[in-house]
């Protein structure tokens, strides 16, 4: 039922409104509307039992174990946000004097030093307001960089074809053509091919680490060394961030420009989508290029920087400064975690993703790196079990809906055949992971079993598996009532 | 006002550091995690990773604290940053938000959820959206929104690109008013000069405070009709609409939601109604907070879906023949088209658009009508108010919509200035406006003022004989 179905005209949520309208007689009729927009005309009471109805219906990590391999998600601390929403943070204006805002702009600066510490760069924006904004600004700085020296025949972007799909796209958007590389069959970044795709074309390496296969790039400094030789620079996609975090500094890797997914490694909540909040460090060499507003210490007063501050900067990715609260719940959480608790995030983060990949293998599950340590997370392969059962990884994953565990991601990275890459994360207890495993054995034994079973999966969802080709075929993206 | 930076050292035993926060692992669950795995220990799970990488001790991040010092440290910080009588607008507005609203919006099931790739667990999330696409597109008169976007600077970027990828044209220049809010100007030029794209300046005549059209020809993408413009005044939507048409050009509303309660939908506008809507969500219900997390709306006609950016979620059926929610049109989208995806974005603010659904949800047609007519009689109050004080008066002759220029002349400055006169206002508490010298030095000593359905009659009257008293005492130095 949608909310428009409660709907009836006159009725309203009375005690949210204004007592009265007020006149506006003094906008000429050509510019008023002449007919009312079709919101919804509810009571108070219906639009908080629809709602929360609504929730009931998403799995999430306050029900849930969500090992979802890539998106980190683990818990996301209850302080965070009701500290973050004091009222005296909620009620201030963005374009407030500085003075106004002291309390929030120290936490800012406070948070902008913590993040360059734990990255090992030389400073940090926290303007973009997600993942891929916080990419689309660390590529805008290589391209800033190049241009204000005069390189400017460098317009290739070199990306592993492990990648996700928003290193590519960013490229494309910061005008570079890009050039993938393939991996070796150990997971690597495959060097010669590096080496042979190199030139003076190249404007800058994309590379997550570790990659998106759920391991470490042991060779990292050496291929880091023959992008800078080429004279590119070196991007660091921060999305597996938490299997590092405290462990190993990008900056100490020797890249150049990172982006770090603070929904992810600090614990600020996806929220059904968003928002996130994508901070980017840079090396000396990419200071000036920041984009703004950063947060200036002058003396123990904290502002905003401008363009008079940072005039060679990529420019503002926001109308205001990023996003905000989200900065706040990270800032909280860091206070939280502290120096001790950052340094463990990347130990019980590993030490839970090699214990699933440990209890898996044993099980009889196949691993794509079977050779390798996880990270932070690891790959299973079901091709074999598709090849004998006909099922697939996307039918395993809607089964272990079933089991009330989210599913892992599927289908991604796309090198790996029938893949589940599973990401625990460190706030999961053995007892949980244990939980999810037995499911998995459960399942494994389904489809050998049974397997229409599982291929007709989820069962006891408020839905079944969904028509995605009638979604796109008839699109219907916007309630019409019948007439 | 003391805000050294504090250490949050321990100075009590009850406030050590807490060792494993977050972390749930009993000294036994590591033994035996480590048996299972056969590792010796923790470190040694990371011998992958060469040794001379390893890092040091973090400097700059201090040791941890309970969650009872930092909600004392968070309150002292609040505490310091105060209460505010707020009248400065531009394009960010201080509206009740319900109670209901947010303490919804936080539930675990929606907070702590992922993007709904999953569509059979996430139909919560998704069925939402659908609402709220329904909801934006009613608003705006046209026939699809996405799921939103960052923020409307940011929203405005993409639809500025998407006007350069639909419009069957190949210009690949821009019109955009300076009556355009001055940073998403700046937002729009970060995002689109790296991929060719030229944007063109538009003049606004200097008494009525609406834009001119060029009368050069010219080919054109786009071109950006903000309703109301960032002086608050009313362009003629209808006559720049056709324009860009007459032109070959999109048609890009940029407007403000609350007003579509009030003003004619962007659907609606000239002969045959804008291409794209675009703008900023936060009206609908999220907090002032600094700056964000808002959202980016963004609409369009049907025949523009396909180049539309973002998410977008569509109604279907499951197995059994049941409504159900998924996401649709994803071969537009990065994951799958990589490099020649409509944008590199994967990010909706779903959050806050469960906010913003659930506050057009409680408002409803007449209760978001209420919301934009009583802050904009409040305005004009204000104004009215103001003016009356010798040495100030209105920029511009157009209507304008809760949002108003006013000039403070130079005889009553009387060599002060309209930052010092803000200044003098904050020492009453009072945020008096936004100061647009620096973006529009043309307009002289100008401030934009805004006032809201917040606002009470003495709150009114404390801000205009505060100016009255600053003024005069100027004149009179």
């Amino acid at each position: 039922m949608l909310i428009f179905d409660h709907s009836r005209p006159g009725r309203t949520a009375t005690a949210q409104l204004p007592a009265a309208g007020g006149s506006l007689a003094d906008i000429p009729a050509a510019f008023l509307r002449r007919v009312a927009p079709g919101l919804p005309e509810v009571s108070e009471l219906d639009v908080v039992r629809h709602y929360t109805r609504l929730s009931q219906k998403n799995f999430s990590i306050d029900t849930q174990f969500y090992p979802l391999g890539s998106c980190t998600m683990k818990y996301n601390p209850r302080a965070c946000n009701s500290l973050a929403m004091l009222p005296q943070f909620l009620a201030r204006h963005p374009a407030a004097p500085d003075e106004t805002g002291q309390g929030f702009l120290l936490s800012m600066f406070e948070l902008q030093e913590m993040l360059k510490d734990v990255t090992g760069m030389a400073g940090v924006s926290m303007a973009p307001m997600a993942g891929a904004h916080g990419e689309f600004a660390g590529v805008a700085m290589i391209r800033a960089y190049h241009d204000a020296r005069g390189d400017t025949a460098r317009r290739e972007i070199i990306v592993p074809d492990a990648a996700h799909g928003t290193n590519p796209a960013t490229a494309t958007m910061c005008g570079y053509t890009v050039k993938e590389i393939p991996t070796d069959a150990n997971g690597a970044v495959d060097i010669e091919a590096l080496k042979a795709a190199v030139g003076p074309q190249t404007a800058g390496l994309m590379l997550t680490n570790p990659s998106t296969l759920g391991v470490f790039e042991k060779r990292i400094v050496e291929i880091l060394k023959i992008v800078h030789d080429a004279g590119g620079l070196a991007y660091y996609d921060g999305a597996n961030l938490n299997a590092i975090l405290g462990y190993v500094r990008p900056g100490d890797m020797g890249f150049d420009v990172i982006h770090m997914n603070l929904h992810k490694t600090f614990s600020t909540p996806h929220g059904g989508g968003g928002p996130g909040a994508g901070p980017v460090g840079v090396a000396t060499r990419l200071l000036p290029f920041m984009p703004i507003p950063l947060v200036l210490n002058d003396n123990g007063f904290y502002r905003l920087a401008t363009e008079t501050d940072v005039p060679q900067s990529i420019g503002r990715m926001s109308a205001n400064m990023g996003n905000a609260g989200v900065l706040m719940r990270a800032y909280i959480y860091a206070r939280l975690l502290g120096r001790e608790g950052m340094h463990r995030v990347a130990e019980y983060a590993t030490l839970n993703a090699n214990y699933v990949m440990a209890r898996l293998r044993e099980a009889g599950f196949e691993l794509a790196y079977p050779e390798r340590r996880a990270s932070h997370e690891f790959i299973v392969t079901l091709k074999k079990l598709k090849d004998a059962t006909g099922v697939s990884a996307m039918d395993f994953a809607k089964r272990l809906l079933d089991y009330g565990y989210h599913a892992p991601t599927t289908y991604f990275p796309l090198l790996v055949p029938e893949c589940l890459l599973i990401e625990p994360t460190e706030t999961e207890s053995r007892e949980t992971l244990d939980g999810f495993i037995d499911a998995m054995v459960k399942i494994k034994h389904e489809a050998e079993t049974n397997p229409d079973l599982v291929k007709g999966a989820p069962y006891t969802l408020p839905v079944r598996r969904l028509d995605d080709v009638k979604a796109a075929r008839e699109l219907d993206l916007a309630y019409k009532p019948a007439a | 006002m003391n805000l050294r930076r504090p250490t949050l050292a321990p100075n009590s035993k009850f406030l050590a550091p807490n060792k494993m926060p977050f972390i749930p692992h009993t000294p036994d669950d590591v033994t035996a995690m480590l048996g299972t795995i056969g590792a010796a220990s923790i470190d040694a799970l990371f011998d992958e990773i060469p040794p001379a990488l390893k890092s040091g001790k973090l400097k700059d991040v201090p040791e941890g604290a309970p969650e009872m010092a930092v909600t004392r440290l968070m309150h002292e910080r609040a505490a310091a940053d105060g209460f505010w009588s707020n009248f400065i607008g531009a394009g960010v507005y201080e509206h009740h938000i319900p109670a209901a609203i947010w303490q919804i919006t936080t539930r675990g099931e929606f907070y702590s959820a992922y993007t709904p790739y999953q569509a059979e667990a996430s139909q919560g999330t998704l069925q939402l959206i659908y609402e709220y696409q329904t909801m934006m597109t009613r608003l705006t008169g046209l026939d699809a929104s996405n799921a939103s976007l960052y923020d409307g600077a940011s929203a405005l970027a993409e639809a500025v690109l998407m006007a350069v990828r639909a419009n069957k044209g190949k210009s690949r220049r821009v019109l955009i008013p300076k009556t355009v809010h001055p940073t998403y100007r700046k937002v729009v030029l970060t995002t689109v000069k790296n991929q060719g794209i030229e944007l063109v300046e538009l003049d606004y005549d200097a008494v009525s405070g609406t834009t001119v059209l060029p009368t050069e020809p010219g080919e054109f993408a786009g071109l950006v009709i903000p309703q109301p413009n960032f002086f608050g005044v009313l362009e003629d939507v209808h006559a720049m609409t056709d324009w860009a048409h007459a032109h070959h050009a999109m048609a890009i509303a940029l407007v403000n939601p609350t007003s579509l309660a009030v003003l004619e939908a962007p659907g609606n506008w000239g002969q045959t109604g804008a291409d794209i809507a675009c703008g900023e969500g936060q009206p609908l219900g999220a907090p002032m907070a600094s700056g964000g997390p808002y959202f980016g709306f963004m609409c369009c006609r049907q025949d523009f879906v396909r180049q539309m950016p973002g998410r977008i979620v569509g109604r279907t059926v499951d197995l059994d023949g049941k409504p159900g929610f998924s996401l649709t049109l994803q071969a537009r989208e990065q994951h799958i088209r990589r490099s020649k995806a409509t944008s590199n974005i994967c990010t909706n603010q779903g959050l806050v658009v469960t906010a913003a659904t659930q506050y057009m949800s409680l408002l409803g047609p007449a209760g978001l009508a209420k919301v934009a007519s009583a802050s904009h009689a409040n305005t004009v109050a204000l104004a009215d108010k103001l003016c009356a004080i010798p040495g100030v008066k209105r920029a511009f002759t157009g209507a304008c919509f809760h949002e108003v220029v006013l000039q403070l002349d130079d005889a009553t400055l009387n060599g002060t200035s309209a930052a010092n006169v803000l200044r003098a206002l904050r020492a009453q508490g009072i945020l008096g406006g936004y100061d647009l010298t620096a973006t529009y030095p043309e307009l002289g000593n100008a401030i934009l003022v805004c006032v809201t359905e917040t606002k009470t009659v003495a709150d009114l009257d404390a801000y205009a004989s505060q100016l009255a008293r600053i003024l005069s005492s100027s004149a009179t130095r």
